[in-house]
């Protein structure tokens, strides 16, 4: 039903486009990501980046369009489904579980016991935990296992965060606004950790910050009104007029 | 049904559709509160049903007070007895925000537990203060009878009158919640409580003025309830369920849709009930309802919000 | 073994507690009770089924849930059906114009046994009945509203409404359900007199077998990864959901659990009562049960059950000496326990628990030194 072939993309968004009672919140988007890259999307407030990361994971259903990821479709699929086939999404806020401990928080994740049988009977084995002080020590929170998550700092939560999805080793990896709220020194030891795992796998940020996305992008996608403005390395897109027009206002 | 003819079953469907609007005046006018208290402020209100029949009582008090010291003043003080409804039950929804519900906005499934115990410790005020026994005011002459435009057909004035109440009412919930820049501020408040407080709104004031007008309301309608029957300690039990289920079927913010599902539940009921028996008429009416939310869980006329 | 130690018995902690209430209900209450007031706990434990329900359903589920007395009715009923049949034989009911159905279907001139009867006179059935009903209403509830993602609010607000629907449907149709009063006068299973007090005794040691099993059960379910991930649901939906689960499986499944585990509790109120009616279905008994569990702790199975025994405890002594008190009491008691101490008794306990706990230790250490040791040596050896 399908014309466009496949593609070596690991992620491939043609023609996708939402509309709430009429408004589009994403108008008409072409998209692709490669392998190992790192892409940064930007924009004004209500351009629509939150809501791309929203159709990709399945959170919002796409009104038309098609999103592949690793040549199928995932439009249509329920939410565990597509994370299942490797898809992994941080929150704007950070969305952990306050009440389990960081060890928890990481068994939760881990992609294990996901059924209902499976969860009952799951058994939290040396191979489980060796994979829990792995993540934890890649994250920066080794030390911090038996703490209940609520009592992190913010900047931990959100570290904590993309360890639970690093722990599920997923092929995309989508952050919503990874340093917001963070310090200075978090912001640089996030950069360093971005960077690193982006090897291996496509990771797409969402991020307000110009000076970090700097740093960590290998290309910068901005969004303006549901539509691409721009797209290129960063310094391509700063020197772009139109991008320029739509921060700097009229 | 083969054995009515149709000028009967038109008759039939005429006599049950006035006698559905009897209910479908007292349902809506507990639903309008309700709708307030639950659709914009998202507390769940089983105490609901006790304000009613604070409403019910107040009348009956009032009948009796006219009755023993001021028989001459008997035709008018009905209109004076909804008002005081609306006043008590008012003051009382009042008080119940101040010392309870302002607590627990974040907690609307603790809500729920806290105004079933308030609902418990008011029926049981009900049987000290008026007896465990059913009570009924006496109604103005005027009141009753009913009007008779063909030979089959008999429609009760009570129902007329009560339906003309709830039309007032709702009018006025209508310009008060839309219209008015009070109506504003609650609207403001509900969806975003801190940045109603940061434009300068006076949340606690407006939480406080919503519940005790929701409450008032149901007051009215505890009011109206007394023209077609008698109230006991426990006769607003029978109604929050119903009234939860007006509000949530008819998609708890829109007041249109409030009053479309309070119109189609209380007609489907009594129009059923004349064919089948009063229970099962219930039975249906409700597995309709739960089985149509099962397909439609925001009710019938819910917004599209981009979330 | 440590697997049954951690897993089941909930480390050291919760082995304390099971210990405790097992020795209450096993040993203290059956020396020191009489066999009326035995039988009067025995009827309170079967409440206390249902209060560790909404334990795994509310406390770690955050699904609140007001139509629990279904789930107990169901049970109650199934089982109540079948000792009816024993005691509706053709013998006993030669006065009937239609000998051979229970009375009231005779008083209501039904002439044959309805067809969901006739199962119900096979044991086997009755038992199966009482899981397996249940949790199949259960399941087509919770696919229909979790699927769905009904959830919180609306999802008591319905349960609420199905509890109402079963109940005027029971009242309604008195032919066949016994109507308002119930299905009464039953008396014996399999021949054998359920209402001697030798029998009642019986069931009473079989109910808290079954509500202790039950708890180990369900403290199995909590220990597991699925019990992290029910609180996680509870907490944080979207992230579960976004970190590869079906959310609405793990939902329907403990809303299935906890609808067999009243349904047990249902049936063991029926042998031990010796009736069922559709005053525990509705919406007032489904409420009261969420009572028990706030006061005993809404994420403590052990404290669900003093819950329910502390309130029906008050509710007998209150109803006895001042009933019109009573309302005003457990009214205020469900608005302090959501205001005042949330985490009901066992927060309590825990937070001021310790120290009674340390007090006892430091006793009994103290007395342990008192004893020779030569003595505690001839204890041992003569074991």
């Amino acid at each position: 039903m399908n014309m466009h072939t496949n593609t070596d993309f690991t992620l491939s968004i043609e023609d996708l486009t939402v509309s709430f009672d009429g408004f589009k919140a994403v108008d008409n988007l072409n998209f692709y990501l490669d392998k190992n890259e790192l892409h940064v999307i930007i924009g004004p407030n209500g351009a629509g980046k939150t809501t791309v990361l929203d159709l990709i994971c399945g959170k919002t259903k796409a009104t038309s369009g098609s999103i592949k990821f690793l040549n199928s479709e995932l439009t249509g699929l329920s939410e565990h489904a597509i994370v299942r086939a490797g898809v992994g999404r941080k929150f704007q806020t950070p969305s952990i579980y306050e009440n389990l401990t960081v060890l928890e928080n990481l068994e939760v994740s881990y992609p294990h016991g996901r059924g209902v049988l499976g969860s009952l009977l799951f058994k939290r084995n040396k191979k489980v935990l060796d994979k829990i002080h792995e993540i934890a020590k890649e994250i920066m929170l080794e030390q911090a296992l038996d703490t209940e998550a609520g009592l992190l700092s913010h900047g931990q939560k959100q570290w904590l965060e993309i360890g639970m999805l690093l722990i599920q080793d997923p092929q995309l990896l989508m952050l919503d606004e990874p340093v917001a709220g963070m310090s200075v020194k978090e912001r640089e030891q996030t950069a360093k950790l971005l960077n690193k795992i982006s090897q291996g796998r496509s990771v797409l940020v969402i991020e307000h910050d110009m000076e970090f996305v700097a740093r960590i992008a290998h290309k910068v996608t901005v969004l303006h009104q549901g539509k691409i403005l721009a797209t290129g390395d960063m310094e391509k897109v700063q020197n772009d007029p139109k991008v320029i027009e739509v921060y700097l206002g009229h | 049904m083969d054995a009515y003819t149709s000028s009967e079953l038109i008759s039939i469907f005429a006599m049950q559709g006035f006698s559905g609007i009897s209910l479908f005046s007292v349902l809506l006018l507990m639903a309008l509160g309700l709708a307030i208290i639950f659709g914009q402020m998202g507390v769940i209100n089983m105490a609901h049903g006790e304000f009613m029949t604070v409403g019910a009582y107040t009348t009956y008090f009032m009948a009796t007070l006219t009755e023993t010291y001021f028989p001459a003043f008997m035709p008018y003080y009905f209109v004076f007895a909804i008002v005081v409804a609306f006043i008590v039950a008012g003051i009382l929804g009042y008080l119940a925000e101040f010392a309870l519900i302002r607590h627990l906005y974040k907690r609307p499934l603790d809500t729920l537990l806290a105004t079933w115990g308030l609902s418990l410790i008011m029926q049981q005020s009900f049987r000290s203060l008026f007896g465990a026994r059913e009570v009924s005011p006496t109604l103005p002459e005027w009141l009753l009878g009913s009007y008779q435009p063909t030979e089959t057909i008999y429609i009760p004035i009570n129902g007329m009158f009560v339906l003309g109440l709830t039309a007032v009412v709702t009018l006025g919930v209508y310009y008060l919640m839309f219209k008015s820049r009070w109506g504003l501020r609650v609207r403001a408040t509900t969806q975003n409580r801190v940045m109603s407080g940061a434009v300068g709104i006076n949340t606690k004031k407006v939480d406080r003025y919503t519940f005790a007008l929701g409450c008032g309301i149901a007051g009215i309608a505890g009011a109206a309830f007394t023209t077609i029957a008698s109230t006991g300690p426990t006769t607003g039990t029978l109604y929050i369920v119903d009234t939860f289920m007006v509000v949530v079927f008819g998609g708890a913010a829109s007041l249109f849709g409030t009053i479309a599902s309070a119109f189609s539940i209380a007609q489907a009921q009594s129009i059923l009930e004349f064919f089948i028996s009063g229970s099962m008429a219930k039975v249906y009416t409700l597995l309709a309802l739960v089985v149509i939310l099962m397909f439609k869980p925001e009710g019938l006329f819910a917004s599209k919000v981009r979330r | 073994m440590s697997f049954v130690y951690e897993k089941i018995m909930g480390g050291k902690k919760g082995l304390t507690g099971f210990i405790i209430l097992a020795t209450l209900i096993l040993i203290i209450f059956p020396l020191f009770l009489d066999a009326f007031r035995l039988n009067l706990v025995g009827k309170y434990l079967t409440y206390a089924f249902v209060a560790v329900s909404l334990v795994l359903l509310w406390g770690y589920g955050g699904i609140l849930s007001l139509g629990q007395g279904i789930f107990f009715g169901l049970g109650g009923y199934a089982m109540a059906m079948f000792l009816k049949l024993e005691a509706s034989s053709p013998e006993n009911t030669t006065i009937q114009s239609t000998p051979g159905i229970p009375d009231f279907m005779d008083w209501n001139q039904l002439t044959e046994l309805p067809w969901f009867w006739e199962p119900f006179t096979s044991f086997t059935f009755t038992i199966l009945a009482v899981l397996i009903v249940p949790a199949a209403f259960a399941y087509i509830i919770g696919s229909a509203m979790f699927k769905r993602r009904v959830g919180g609010v609306y999802f008591a607000i319905i349960t609420q409404v199905i509890a109402v629907i079963l109940t005027v449907l029971i009242v309604g149709q008195q032919g066949v359900t016994g109507g308002i009063n119930g299905i009464t006068d039953l008396r014996t299973l399999h021949g054998w007199d359920i209402t001697s007090d030798s029998a009642k005794n019986i069931f009473y040691f079989i109910n808290c077998g079954l509500l202790l099993t039950v708890i180990l059960a369900s403290r199995f379910i909590l220990t597991s990864k699925f019990g992290r991930i029910l609180l996680a649901i509870r907490d944080k939906e979207d992230r579960v959901r976004f970190s590869g689960y079906d959310v609405a499986n793990f939902k329907i499944f403990i809303f299935c659990f906890a609808a067999m585990i009243s349904a047990i509790g249902g049936a063991m109120f029926t042998l031990q009562v010796g009736f069922m009616s559709p005053s525990f279905v509705g919406i007032v008994p489904s409420i009261e049960m969420v009572i028990f569990a706030a006061v005993g702790g809404r994420m403590s199975l052990i404290g669900a059950v003093y819950g329910t025994l502390l309130i029906n405890y008050g509710k007998s002594a209150f109803s006895e000496s001042f009933p019109e008190m009573w309302l005003f009491l457990i009214g205020g008691l469900f608005i302090a326990v959501v205001m005042l101490f949330p985490n009901g008794l066992a927060g309590l306990w825990n937070d001021y628990g310790h120290h009674i706990t340390n007090k006892f230790v430091f006793i009994s250490k103290a007395f342990s030194k008192l004893v020779p040791q030569s003595l505690l040596k001839k204890v041992e050896d003569a074991r």
